[in-house]
């Protein structure tokens, strides 16, 4: 199967700062990606470079073509939602949805409205009169009537409340996600797509520091919890981060063998979010 | 096309006021002027001589003077709109390619499949083709209404409405108007096209942009003018170079630039002849078309299709959002 989007040695610069700095990843068709890094490691960057919405270095195939120079074809099979709320206020509902439905050639008008009927949405009300969560209502609806081979979501639900998240997510995966389509996903939230993720990538500072598949990561990574007299057995094998809970020790351990470490302690899946915060040790700092 | 015809629907959503709703206000107001002058004028003369635009009209012994005066009226009205119109103009593009990128929302119609090329043109059609030919026709209607008002008290004066009316030329006059919006177009395209490739390119304040650039080099130039003694180029300067990337879209511009087939003198003498139907006739399309022939005008486009070719590579590659 083709890969939906193909980046070999990708780097932007802006000023002095690089942003993406030769970031290299593939994402097949029929997968939701979630990138994830810390504030400033280049994930809208690289969005922006997939979307044609910037220059870079490097190579990028997206659906086939170069989104530098073919950006208008590219536009008809990759939707976006850049963030929430960037609906120009004074749209009025039923104007997005007619405006859509007559410039883009693959928007099922049906599907939309259908859609919209499941929300308090009104076709006469201008898009300053909603609030955020609606905001984003109008907006995946639109979406997910585009029949595209690639969505890319970046922070789609920043500043929503969990409802609005929750639905948000749950309206993706049933009645927009299937096999021929991919999805790309940013987000600081990420215990909420954990669940729904299928590959993995995280980004620090424009590198790729880790791209795989969730069953990948779960037979990677393991979380053991060890008491103090085994602490340093465990230190020898190299683990990722240590914390302590209540007198005993949390370790992360990358591709050490399950049986090594079940003789150390009760072993658990980790969260993406404790290995996201043991990967990104010292960002900031 | 289907899609231009929706980007242009699009600008007229958000531009609504105006684009229509500022062109009918300054119709109805400027309608209502003309009421409360002719109802002061009937009060207090009683329908003697008195001095507004409709005064010649009253004359029922020259109805042909009496046609001009309603002629007048339909190009006066326009005109007067035409300046509402280009106000709102002028700031319709330096927003135009600048809001959306400020409030983000150029990210939403970045995510359809519209080419940066066909949203730079739409937006060029609705400020030098769509937006005046609104005000024209608001600016028609209301001259047409002014005119049925106007007849209405002059038959009171004992002039017979049909042949006065016979004697104006309402629809040579709104054909005339009308076929003069392809020449407004061409001559607002360099200022159109500066304040676009403003709005596109500035990543903050396109309005200072605008108005420093050229205001100041202009200035360079004739303080230089100064220095040397001549201001022959600092006279050019300014009314061939800051004059047309800033002041492009008022109405009837042109007319310095015709090729003078008119002179002025003969419109004054037309006048003093008391002859205004030839004055009026002297300025028609012949005249006003004439000024494709000044090298002024085709330079302007030229310099105004590069703006325009600049702003939609601006639009394409600005990356600030």
């Amino acid at each position: 199967m083709t890969s939906v989007v193909t980046a070999k040695g990708l780097s932007k610069r802006y000023r002095s700062q690089p942003a993406l700095d030769g970031a290299s990843f593939t994402i097949g068709p029929g997968r939701i990606v979630g990138l994830i890094g810390p504030n400033g490691a280049g994930k809208t960057t690289a969005l922006k470079a997939i979307l044609g919405l910037t220059t870079f270095d490097g190579h990028l195939e997206v659906l086939g073509l170069d989104p530098r120079k073919d950006r208008n074809t590219l536009m008809e099979q990759v939707c976006f939602i850049a963030d929430v709320a960037v609906l120009p206020r004074w749209l009025k509902v039923a104007d997005a949805v007619d405006f859509v439905a007559n410039t883009h050639p693959r928007f099922d008008r049906a599907k939309c409205e259908a859609f919209l009927a499941r929300t308090k949405l009104q076709p006469k009300q201008k898009v300053r009169q909603l609030s955020k969560g609606m905001i984003v209502q109008l907006h995946l609806a639109l979406v997910m009537s585009i029949d595209a081979k690639l969505l890319v979501l970046d922070e789609p639900t920043l500043g929503l409340d969990i409802l609005y998240r929750k639905q948000f997510y749950q309206s993706l995966l049933e009645d927009y996600f299937d096999e021929e389509k991919t999805i790309l996903v940013t987000t600081h939230q990420v215990e909420e797509i954990e669940h729904i993720l299928t590959d993995l990538m995280f980004i620090r500072d424009g590198r790729i520091v880790l791209d795989a598949d969730m069953d990948t990561i779960g037979e990677r990574f393991s979380e053991v919890l060890v008491g103090p007299e085994l602490a340093n057995a465990a230190r020898q094998l190299n683990p990722l981060d240590e914390r302590q809970v209540f007198g005993k020790s949390i370790f992360l351990f990358d591709n050490v063998s399950r049986s090594e470490l079940e003789r150390l302690g009760e072993v658990r899946r980790p969260s993406i979010g404790d290995l996201f915060v043991a990967t990104m040790k010292g960002t900031y700092a | 096309m289907k899609t231009f015809f929706w980007l242009v629907k699009r600008e007229f959503w958000e531009h609504k006021g105006g684009f229509v709703t500022a062109p009918l206000v300054a119709g109805a107001i400027g309608f209502l002027l003309n009421a409360m002058l002719i109802a002061f004028g009937e009060g207090h003369y009683a329908g003697a001589n008195f001095h507004t635009n409709f005064s010649a009209a009253y004359d029922s012994a020259d109805l042909a003077k009496a046609g001009v005066v309603v002629d007048g009226l339909l190009y006066g009205v326009t005109l007067m709109i035409l300046i509402v119109t280009a106000i709102v103009v002028f700031f319709y593009c330096l927003g135009s390619l600048y809001d959306d990128r400020r409030d983000r929302s150029v990210l939403f119609w970045k995510s359809l499949p519209l080419s940066d090329t066909t949203t730079v043109l739409s937006k060029l059609a609705s400020a030098v083709i769509f937006a005046p030919a609104i005000a024209v026709v608001v600016g028609v209607v209301v001259g047409l209404a002014l005119t049925i008002m106007f007849v209405g008290v002059a038959s009171l004066h004992g002039l017979s409405a049909w042949p006065l009316l016979m004697q104006a030329h309402p629809f040579k006059v709104t054909l005339n108007l009308i076929l003069l919006i392809p020449l407004y177009a061409l001559w607002a395209l360099p200022t159109a096209g500066w304040l676009m490739l403003c709005s596109a390119f500035a990543r903050s304040k396109p309005f200072l942009w605008a108005i420093a650039l050229p205001v100041g080099t202009g200035v360079l130039v004739s303080w230089w003018g100064l220095m040397i003694g001549d201001s022959g180029f600092s006279r050019w300067f300014w009314p061939n170079v800051v004059g047309r990337m800033l002041g492009g879209l008022i109405p009837a511009g042109w007319v310095n630039s015709t090729s003078r087939v008119v002179h002025s003198s003969d419109i004054d003498l037309a006048l003093h002849q008391g002859d205004p139907a030839a004055a009026l006739d002297q300025i028609g399309l012949a005249f006003h078309y004439s000024a494709v022939t000044n090298p002024s005008l085709y330079v302007g486009v030229l310099a105004g299709a590069a703006m325009i070719a600049g702003a939609i590579w601006f639009r394409r590659w600005r990356d600030d959002s």
